[in-house]
């Protein structure tokens, strides 16, 4: 009996703090919408990408999963140090100074649109959770689906390259918070592919904005819109 | 065995040609590979035409009639365009063979990819791929640097990421699913067998989100934006790739989804595909109207195309899934040839504004003729192969009694027949003196030049495959089409 209590225990503290983490997880990804600076931005994402770590830890330790471990070990190498790495290397510093995002929408509106989707994705995750069963991580599928949101809205209203790029990356995070929490072996395999593909994706696309940046001068890619139906060709001719 | 030797022979070329600092090696080794690829897919396809089903469970490969079709017309579109890029890429890039290093090896990257999709079996991996055919192409959109290239390969990235962001939670939940059903091996026959005990909200869940997810990339409107961009500013071998067979071997994972979910409690999902398709259709069509790039045109008719591939394969029956996968053949050949002919057009008249390009007849013969041939191909006039499949889809939906669904796809499918032979038709026969005085018109005309011959032969052999479709189909691949709509039954 007495180590069926301890097991217990050890349960609501793994809940606890699996609440915490997913707490600071959402935290992140507003952060991410309210910040003005590039810098910053990565930073929640590195810090974004942290949590889902000890998100995976937590949860390989609640399903005494390996896999689940695996997937902490591989997200901590590859995203909070890597990404980062290859972005520096990649792109230049100019990137990073302390300049404001350019945004279609203002902060404060963005933050009540944010708050809006957070609600809906929690109405929305309803049907899966009344179908994959009660269980704690029932409170990651929809704080991951915000995430997710979240990452696409920033993604529709930045108008600065790499701030979407972490977008993108931001929504593959909140993907994996809620994936991990409802399916518990995934194979491992498949999570070290989908680790090294978001490496590529950080490099081509860096790349891409190098280009980009060479090319126009800036990295505001909302300056960008010259392919419409009415205006295509005026661009052609202009360039 | 015959799948890695594929894979691993597109590898190996993108290798090669990123490694040999040689002026012709790229274009030659990626020629070689591509050539091989085609005659070890024919072979394949011809043994899974016998009914044998080749697997490679140990690396998880596995290619039945549906994948065979799909690999099969990778192949044939990778060497087609492998080809055309000689001659094409020489003449647009000129003197700078290091750009043409990395134009071949991300060619060969985006092929391995491609080739990969329906080769693999495990789901996941398979969205891996999918993501691989995004980043190995996006600097082949990007290729010419100007700001409309860059311009569209940004919009192409972060929308097709968007998506597959959003499709990777669909395959994480079609995952919880599956282990909510009793588990099994996840991969396509897996996931089919345990289809029936999936609870429903989940495995609905997960369809709407691959489908919106993938949906993206394969241009479905409203997520179309980015399409007509990419493959209009890409180089025109590239945009073959893009249109003509990237589409269809994305769209070819939701079809591979379709009997799983007609197949289980969540049934009713699959009804809302023939309204997503109609949408699609219809918006393109009306689109196609107003363009006003000759490149664009054909990337709209993509859309319509793949809208209607969608619908055949949401009706249901044997006869609609037959005359979904003859689409898919048809739309590939069909599409591919009209890109050879539109980079044919730049390279004679150098602008891709349809106003500018009056009287391509008397200009430039044999650009004009491959052009009138894929315009008249494409928009769906008898007795060509496209003609064949959507006369075969839309008799299916009469045998069905969705008559609605007749009588749309039919005006959409007349209307956009209608745009896009009345852009063709006034570039191939339409008066100079009435074009406007712009300069790259009569720079075009003056720098008259004469088609590469890697490209004219390309020409030849691709419209000689697009007219040939339309009176013979050869009967292994008949087989294969049969074999192949029977995996879309439940």
């Amino acid at each position: 009996m007495r180590r069926g209590d301890d097991q217990s225990g050890v349960r609501v503290i793994l809940g606890a703090l699996n609440s915490l983490v997913g707490g600071l997880f959402l935290l992140a990804a507003f952060g991410m919408v309210a910040t003005r600076q590039t810098r910053g931005c990565l930073l929640l994402f590195i810090y974004q990408s942290l949590l889902l770590a000890a998100s995976a830890f937590l949860l390989a330790g609640e399903y005494a999963s390996w896999h689940l471990a695996g997937v902490g070990i591989v997200n901590l190498i590859s995203k909070p140090i890597i990404v980062p790495l290859i972005l520096k290397r990649t792109l230049s510093s100019q990137i990073y100074t302390r300049r404001e995002i350019d945004q279609a929408l203002n902060i404060p509106a963005s933050l009540t649109i944010a708050l809006a989707l957070a609600v809906l994705s929690y109405f929305l995750t309803l049907p899966v959770l009344a179908a994959a069963g009660p269980q704690f991580r029932s409170a990651n599928v929809p704080i991951g689906f915000a995430a997710l949101l979240l990452g696409a809205y920033t993604l529709a209203v930045r108008r600065e390259a790499v701030p979407m790029l972490i977008g993108i990356l931001a929504m593959e995070n909140g993907a994996f918070f809620a994936g991990i929490a409802l399916s518990r072996e995934l194979p491992l395999i498949v999570e070290l592919a989908i680790a090294s593909d978001g490496l590529i994706l950080v490099f081509v696309t860096g790349v891409l904005v190098r280009t980009i940046q060479r090319r126009i001068g800036s990295t505001r890619v909302g300056e960008l819109a010259t392919l419409k139906e009415d205006q295509a060709l005026e661009g052609q001719e202009a360039a | 065995m015959i799948l890695l030797l594929m894979l691993a022979s597109a590898l190996l070329a993108a290798a090669l040609s990123a490694a040999i600092p040689l002026r012709r090696a790229a274009p030659t080794v990626t020629v070689a590979s591509a050539l091989f690829i085609l005659s070890l897919a024919v072979t394949a396809a011809l043994r899974v035409a016998r009914g044998v089903t080749i697997a490679l469970p140990a690396v998880s490969l596995r290619a039945d009639a549906l994948s065979m079709l799909i690999i099969l017309l990778v192949a044939l579109v990778g060497a087609t365009a492998a080809i055309y890029s000689w001659g094409y890429m020489e003449r647009a890039c000129g003197q700078r063979p290091t750009r043409l290093r990395v134009y071949y090896a991300n060619y060969n990257t985006f092929v391995f990819a491609m080739l990969a999709i329906p080769m693999v079996s495990e789901s996941t991996l398979v969205w891996i791929f999918v993501e691989l055919t995004t980043l190995s192409s996006a600097l082949l959109v990007s290729f010419d640097n100007t700001r409309e290239a860059l311009e569209a390969a940004w919009k192409y990235v972060t929308l097709s990421l968007m998506g597959a962001g959003i499709a990777l939670l669909g395959f994480l939940i079609l995952f919880a699913a599956l282990q909510a059903a009793g588990g099994g091996s996840y991969t396509w026959d897996g996931l089919l067998a345990a289809a029936p005990r999936m609870p429903p909200g989940l495995l609905e869940i997960a369809f709407l989100l691959i489908v919106v997810g993938f949906g993206t990339k394969v241009g479905f409107v409203p997520l179309h934006t980015w399409l007509p961009d990419a493959h209009s500013q890409a180089p025109s071998p590239v945009c073959a790739l893009l249109s003509g067979i990237e589409t269809t071997s994305v769209l070819y994972v939701i079809l591979r989804l379709l009997p799983i979910v007609a197949a289980s409690p969540a049934a009713a999902a699959v009804a809302w595909m023939p309204i997503f398709g109609l949408i699609s259709v219809g918006a393109a069509a009306f689109l196609l109207i107003q363009v006003r790039d000759y490149k664009r045109l054909f990337a709209f008719s993509t859309v319509e195309h793949m809208g209607i591939i969608l619908i055949a394969a949401g009706l249901g029956s044997r006869a609609a899934h037959y005359g979904a996968m003859y689409q898919v053949v048809s739309h590939t050949v069909t599409k591919s040839f009209c890109f050879f002919a539109a980079g044919a057009v730049v390279l004679t008249v150098s602008t891709r504004e349809i106003a500018s390009v009056r009287g391509l007849i008397r200009t430039s013969p044999a650009a004009a003729t491959s052009l009138l041939l894929g315009a008249l191909a494409i928009a769906g006039a008898p007795p060509l192969a496209v003609f064949l499949s959507e006369l075969a889809i839309l008799k299916a939906a009469v045998e069905e009694g969705r008559y609605v669904v007749v009588g749309l796809l039919a005006t959409f499918i007349a209307v956009a027949f209608f745009g896009v032979l009345l852009h063709i038709n006034r570039m191939v026969f339409g008066h100079v003196a009435l074009a406007p005085a712009s300069t790259d018109h009569g720079r075009g005309h003056d720098a008259r030049q004469r088609l590469p011959v890697s490209c004219v032969s390309i020409l030849i052999v691709a419209g000689a495959l697009v007219v040939v479709l339309g009176f013979y189909l050869p009967a292994p691949l008949d087989v294969l089409l049969r074999m192949a709509s029977g995996a879309l039954q439940r």
